[in-house]
């Protein structure tokens, strides 16, 4: 009896996969239409996508780039379009876009009396300085943000503080260089004294000489090289500061301004010294118990009475005072968290190594906690940032507080959803891209594994 | 022989202030005192200055004038002729319905948008991602003047819902009217009410009895015999609501105490439920409770409960803004719960349910806790923002119109200040307590 069987000697070719479970049918399966529930949410999630698709994308994208008027934009819109469609009008941003970006900045601040007009002989490129400001702030800011930039851009850093205010404001040069020298008097009064007098004498003597060079030396001193060599450009008033302008430079200062104050108040706060602590927790919460609203009140109705008599700051200079105050006291909250999450051990270990409180603080603790804080400390850049707009109800012009002024104007009364558009969509770039540096920043100084 | 002895005793010097961490530290202390002692010693000293300058002696007397304009939505009694100090009372009134409204709202879109956006469901999470990020990144203020800008400009005027061939209706079954001067839906009102209680010094002249004018909000003041009213309605569904929610919580705690005994957890559910709804019922037939549907009469709708543009735009900004905060918050709060939690409580044999409301969500809670209450401080703060859309809240009244009319900078600022500092503080108190008892029980 022969015994016959069949014994396979090669495997048997793989089968496919079923099409319900692979591809996009398979992916939609497991994901989209797993369940009654989810099928139901895809299904009304695609019909309000759809929806609104439906409804924005003809309006955004079917519409007027070129007219002077609302009324001749609709009209535009209707010879086009056709008498039932609704079309946006972008044109408003197209005619008014310079306001927005600048406000009433003048355009040619070489000659006071030649805001309008054709530019006059040899003038400056239009806006030159509010434009320099900006690509200050970049060539200031890129450093800091990317360690593979060249380390001397630093110095673009250090200048900023005391270009930028001049470039906005004007005035004599010797200024800011008088102020910036305040701080080069500190340094050298530190470095050369505390051999002599001892080191707290010497911290004590830093802290004190530029003080009184501010307060009563610095403006004789900068009067009296302008009359020896003039080195000055044109004054531009606070109030015709407006638009996108306004908003980036309260900000910008706002945030350069918050972090050294706030991390100084978050130091009081975790201090062991009652008083200083006290003092640091009431500012604080304060600070933090108000809302912006009432401090920008403060600034234009109280601060000129806080001030000695005579003082005249202008509007522009006390919101920037407040604002940075606010933005200081939710800093110092965030900076906290940081130095809270820090292991007791860090502390120990620098105390073991015989450091002093500075340098733990400035060697172990603050490297550490500044990291740990990352994320906070974005969002409360992106914070204070969105908080500018709040300045147009204390009637400065910035983006939002133009909306209406544009709308007074009789060539485009009734314009909303364009002007508010393009608002949204500019501080959207700027907050979404901060966010997201915040992200690469945490991946890049990750050290755990 | 040795004897120990004290160490030489150091007479002290006085450059042991700086030089001795001993002593610095009061050094530090008192130098930081005396300092900010003086600066704000400086600033009273300006100020007394300045105001002596203008002629303006600070005093809170005008808070006792009449404030002389009209405030639009008001909980309590208020006419023009009504002092200052209660125009600004009526105003932190308004903050806090909108901070209360908005805090459901904002927390009820924000759980859910957070559980969404963490859904496999592909479409629905990145939905939720867009609507998150949208929000989060556009200032709140233009997300208010905007909100206002639709209800000014979509809704169809009253006119338009007049004569046979109208171009708008009023919706949801005639109840609920959505014009571009507000949304009128239906008014409760009571048929055979109990009356108002008078509260205070009471007083039967005629002045006074000539004042009441019979209107029917919660509480009235009547400032002529400086009597309140209080609504005998009102009160009687207060105590009602909470009897009957004590009772319910009781029937619970019998069940726990059953399920401890025996191991068998007896049905309650339909029990608790009827013992809140069936009185509630009753007294609301007793008292006559109506509903007044609105209808246009004249230019505008009348009988309804009109909700103002202002408030429907502030509460609907304010909420979806910091809704999309909280959805972040409640997202990171589950993500921070771990899988094996999860598999525990099914290995347990509980179901999914209840594995969320007995095991993730208890202990999601204490990471979303604290983060929440802050955003509800921010809600309430960013309330402020009202000014813009003319919503009259305490900045709407106390530092707007009253500043610019009695010019009382540096009183009514300080003051408004003061009163958002307190609600600030008490809602954090109140929030901290809460967290206190939910967290975690360590030895």
């Amino acid at each position: 009896m022969s015994d016959i069987s069949f014994v396979r000697t090669e495997m048997l070719p793989e089968k496919e996969p079923p099409a319900s479970t692979v591809g996009f049918i398979g992916w939609a399966k497991a994901n989209l239409f797993s369940s009654i529930l989810n099928s139901v949410l895809t299904i009304l999630s695609i019909v309000l996508v759809l929806f609104v698709l439906s409804g924005v994308l003809p309006w955004a994208f079917q519409s007027v780039w070129n007219a002077s008027s609302l009324t001749e934009c609709r009209e535009i819109l209707k010879a086009t379009y056709g008498e039932h469609h609704e079309g946006a009008c972008w044109a408003v941003i197209n005619d008014r876009w310079v306001q927005l970006v600048f406000g009433f900045y003048p355009p040619y601040p070489v000659d006071p009396t030649m805001y309008l007009g054709n530019p006059p002989e040899g003038a400056w490129p239009a806006y030159f300085r509010p434009i320099f400001t900006f690509v200050l702030i970049l060539a200031a800011v890129a450093p800091v943000l990317f360690d593979k930039l060249p380390r001397k851009m630093l110095i673009i850093t250090a200048v900023f503080p005391f270009a930028m205010p001049w470039l906005m404001w004007g005035g004599t040069v010797w200024f800011p260089v008088a102020a910036a020298l305040g701080f080069a008097i500190g340094y050298f009064a530190f470095k050369y004294l505390a051999d002599i007098v001892g080191e707290l004498a010497g911290l004590i003597i830093a802290v004190v000489l530029p003080v009184i060079w501010w307060l009563f030396l610095m403006g004789p001193f900068a009067d009296l090289m302008q009359s020896i060599i003039a080195l000055d450009i044109p004054v531009v008033e606070s109030r015709k500061f407006g638009g996108f302008t306004v908003s980036i430079f309260i900000g910008v200062v706002a945030i350069v301004g918050s972090l050294p104050i706030g991390i100084v108040l978050a130091l009081g706060r975790q201090s062991d010294l009652l008083i200083v602590k006290a003092l640091c927790v009431g500012f604080i919460e304060f600070i933090r118990g108000v809302p912006l609203i009432t401090l920008l009140f403060v600034a234009s109705t109280l601060l000129n009475i806080f001030l000695p008599p005579g003082t005249e700051f202008d509007i522009i200079l006390r919101v920037l005072i407040m604002v940075t105050l606010f933005a200081s006291a939710y800093m110092a909250e965030v900076i906290r968290g940081g130095l809270a999450a820090l292991p007791r051990g860090q502390y120990e270990g620098a105390d073991s190594l015989g450091l002093n409180y500075w340098q733990a603080q400035r060697l172990i603790i603050m490297p550490q906690a500044l990291k740990i804080s990352i994320p906070g400390i974005v969002s409360n850049f992106i914070g204070i940032f969105k908080d500018t707009t709040l300045v147009s109800i204390i009637a400065i012009l910035d983006p939002l507080g133009l909306t209406n002024g544009i709308r007074a104007d009789a060539a485009w009364n009734g314009i909303y959803w364009e002007l508010f558009a393009f608002i949204a969509i500019v501080f959207f770039v700027f907050c979404f891209s901060m966010s997201r540096y915040s992200m690469y920043l945490e991946r890049k100084l990750k050290t755990s594994h | 022989m040795t004897v120990m002895t004290d160490p030489p005793k150091e007479s002290f010097r006085l450059s042991m202030l700086i030089y001795d961490t001993r002593y610095r530290a009061i050094t530090i202390q008192v130098v930081a005192l005396l300092g900010f002692a003086a600066f704000f010693g400086w600033l009273i000293w300006n100020t007394s200055n300045n105001l002596a300058a203008l002629g303006k002696e600070p005093s809170f007397r005008f808070l006792w004038e009449p404030a002389g304009y009209d405030i639009n939505q008001r909980l309590l009694d208020y006419n023009s002729q009504s002092p200052h100090i209660r125009a600004a009372f009526i105003g932190v009134l308004n903050t806090l319905v909108i901070a209360v409204l908005g805090c459901i709202t904002a927390t009820v879109i924000g759980v859910l948008v957070g559980v969404l956006r963490l859904s496999k469901n592909w479409v629905v999470s990145r939905l939720m991602a867009v609507y998150v990020e949208m929000f989060r990144n556009v200032p709140v203020l233009l997300w208010i003047v905007l909100a206002m800008a639709i209800m000014i400009e979509i809704p169809p005027g009253p006119r338009e819902f007049r004569g046979d061939n109208a171009t708008a209706s009023v919706s949801l079954f005639g109840t609920v009217a959505v014009t571009n001067r507000g949304i009128y839906v239906p008014d409760p009102k009571f048929d055979g009410g109990l009356g108002d209680l008078p509260v205070g010094a009471s007083s039967t002249d005629a002045a006074c009895a000539a004042y009441y004018d019979g209107s029917e909000g919660l509480v009235d003041i009547n400032p002529a015999c400086g009597t309140f009213q209080i609504s005998l309605d009102f009160l009687a569904i207060v105590a009602l609501l909470a009897g009957t929610l004590y009772i319910s919580r009781r029937i619970k705690q019998r069940a726990d105490d059953i399920q401890e005994k025996t191991g068998d957890r007896p049905t309650t559910w339909y029990i608790r439920l009827a013992v809140v709804v069936v009185p509630m019922v009753i007294l609301l037939y007793l008292l006559g409770l109506y509903f007044t549907v609105p209808e246009l009469k004249g230019f505008n709708f009348k009988d309804g409960l009109h909700l103002r543009n202002s408030l429907i735009a502030l509460w609907l900004a304010l909420s979806l803004y910091t809704a999309a905060f909280i959805a972040e918050i409640v997202r990171a709060g589950i993500l921070a719960i771990s899988k094996g939690q999860t598999e525990a409580a099914s290995a347990l044999g509980l179901s999914a349910g209840r594995t969320m409301s007995l095991v993730v969500l208890p202990q999601a809670l204490r990471v979303i806790i604290p983060p929440l209450i802050s955003n509800y401080l921010n809600l309430t703060k960013n309330s402020s923002l009202a000014i813009a859309v003319g919503y009259m809240d305490l900045t709407g009244t106390l530092m707007g119109v009253t500043l610019n009319q009695t010019g009382r900078e540096l009183e009514t600022v300080l003051l408004g200040m003061l009163i958002y500092l307190s609600i600030s503080l008490t809602i954090s108190m109140a929030m901290n307590w809460y967290n206190e008892s939910i967290k975690l029980q360590e030895r």
